[in-house]
């Protein structure tokens, strides 16, 4: 019993210790962020690897879930003689939850990983120390880039795949399943306003923050050589999914 | 001068560095020996700021380091320059941009005046030519006078070396502390040298001191430490298992 408390209360601590070192690289990065200079050059080139080298595969997926979405739509509300609301169904769906969430989960899979992976090796082979010897700050100069390219590049790739899965949607409701095609648009364009597509860009932009927070914090951490590498970056990429889901259903609870 | 006065550090319940004491001179080449994990890097990482002390004083000249926020901290480390024990080369870099990194980053130097100092730099270490390859088209021996070229790019005032040797062939571990010793000569840098490459290190060293157990058992001239009664010296020396030294 005695070890089952004392089981219990380390991992508290650990836990607690852990989040309290996430929240000051959270707060470290923050303030840097207004400190000038700007690291411009890193900034570009993140954007680069997190937005463009996502997009084909945010096209792919994006498609597909509207193709989706579109067909299991279809089927169901045929049953009630309600095809008309297909459209407004893909696109809110889409607007609102499935767009913001599933594209911030495939870039956490891509992105997010190859970040942690990245700057983990730069902490083991004593990269992130050889900045801090040259009397750079790393956090300004590796970290920072990484979260503005996020907020810039999360809500531009959401667009995208909200757009490319409505006109999937639109493919398979309409020109396969053979619903109207006025019909899709235009419920979509009177069901969906500015309120819904705020709502997709404040998540994908907190998805955005939380995926650069998680990923840059595992890297910057990581320890114990090739084995802490890999360890952190599972963690991070298991961490980034659990809490995009949490934090979605907060955000999407505050701002229904 | 660089003065460490009673240095205590402690990972967890492993005690490190225990009431650490250490002169450095200007200009020395003071190499520290120790066998491996005695906390010989922990001891260079206090020496500019990486790691802090549990306890205990770090002075460089007449400022102490271990109390100073990063601003102040930053302007002691620009007196500095690091050889780290894998060269910590930017491996999305070529060697040309590693070596004009500090001067890209902390200086306003034109990309004319940038391009003289690294050239100068590569050719010092025997490094002309290799500008475009990246860190990982390099042998091990050439990322350390890549990374040494980077160190010294700033004209550092003191320069400090993680085990510079480790790993090479014997001929590149003299080559690379004949290197040390004349770039020494040229550019009148204190050296602050961790290693145990014996009996390498005593051609390299004007001072030498043996770190074991978190503190110093042994310093003076390298001809002092050779004729040394010290057991703990002796062993290591001689490199026998037997003696005060857990070998295992």
């Amino acid at each position: 019993m005695l070890r089952f408390v004392r089981l219990c209360g380390r991992l508290t601590l650990s836990t607690l210790r852990e989040m309290g070192r996430m929240g000051i690289f959270l707060g470290t990065t923050l303030v840097d962020i207004f400190r000038p200079p700007l690291q411009g050059g890193q900034l570009v080139r993140r954007i680069y690897f997190i937005g463009s080298r996502s997009l084909l595969l945010i096209v792919f997926t994006g498609a597909f879930t509207g193709m989706v979405v579109a067909l299991q739509g279809y089927i169901a509300l045929r049953r009630f003689g309600g095809e008309e609301a297909l459209g407004p169904m893909v696109g809110l769906s889409l607007i609102r939850e499935l767009g913001p969430v599933l594209s911030a989960l495939m870039i956490t899979a891509r992105a997010g990983s190859a970040l942690t992976a990245e700057l983990g090796i730069m902490r083991i082979t004593e990269q992130i120390d050889a900045l801090e010897v040259m009397a750079l700050n790393p956090i300004k100069y590796l970290v920072v880039p990484i979260f503005l390219a996020a907020c810039i590049t999360f809500p531009l790739l959401n667009s995208v795949f909200v757009t490319v899965g409505i006109y999937g949607g639109y493919i398979v409701g309409v020109e396969l399943l053979g619903g109207s095609s006025g019909a899709y648009f235009t419920q979509m364009s009177s069901a969906a306003d500015s309120s819904d597509i705020w709502m997709g860009v404040y998540k994908s932009l907190s998805f955005g923050v939380i995926v650069a927070w998680v990923s840059c914090f595992k890297g910057f951490y990581a320890a114990h050589g090739a084995e802490g590498v890999s360890h952190a970056t599972t963690q991070s990429v298991v961490m980034c999914a659990v809490l995009i889901l949490v934090w979605d259903y907060f955000i999407g609870s505050v701002l229904v | 001068m660089i003065r460490l006065v009673n240095v205590c550090k402690s990972f967890g319940s492993q005690q490190v560095l225990s009431g650490l004491n250490l002169d450095i001179p200007d200009r020395a080449v003071y190499v520290v020996v120790g066998v491996s994990g005695a906390g010989k890097s922990c001891l260079l990482k206090h020496l500019i700021g990486l790691m802090r002390p549990d306890s205990g004083q770090v002075w460089i000249d007449d400022i102490e380091i271990t109390s100073l926020g990063r601003r102040a901290l930053n302007r002691v480390r620009n007196r500095f320059g690091m050889l780290f024990q894998g060269g910590a080369l930017f491996d999305s870099m070529s060697v040309y941009d590693n070596v004009a990194f500090p001067l890209r980053e902390k200086t306003r130097k034109s990309e004319a005046e940038i391009r003289d100092k690294v050239h100068e730099r590569l050719f010092q270490v025997g490094l002309a030519g290799v500008d475009a390859k990246f860190p990982s088209e390099l042998s091990g021996g050439m990322r350390k006078r890549a990374a040494l070229a980077r160190s010294l790019v700033s004209d550092p005032e003191v320069l400090l070396f993680d085990e510079p040797t480790t790993g090479l062939d014997p001929i590149r571990v003299n080559a690379i502390h004949r290197l040390i010793l004349d770039l020494h000569q040229l550019l009148g840098f204190t050296a602050v040298v961790v290693s145990h490459e014996i009996p390498a290190v005593f051609s390299l060293a004007t001072h030498i001191a043996m770190l074991h157990g978190g503190a110093i058992v042994e310093s003076g001239p390298p001809s002092a430490l050779q004729a040394s009664d010290n057991p703990i010296v002796r062993q290591f020396m001689s490199g026998q298992l037997e003696g005060p030294i857990d070998v295992y």
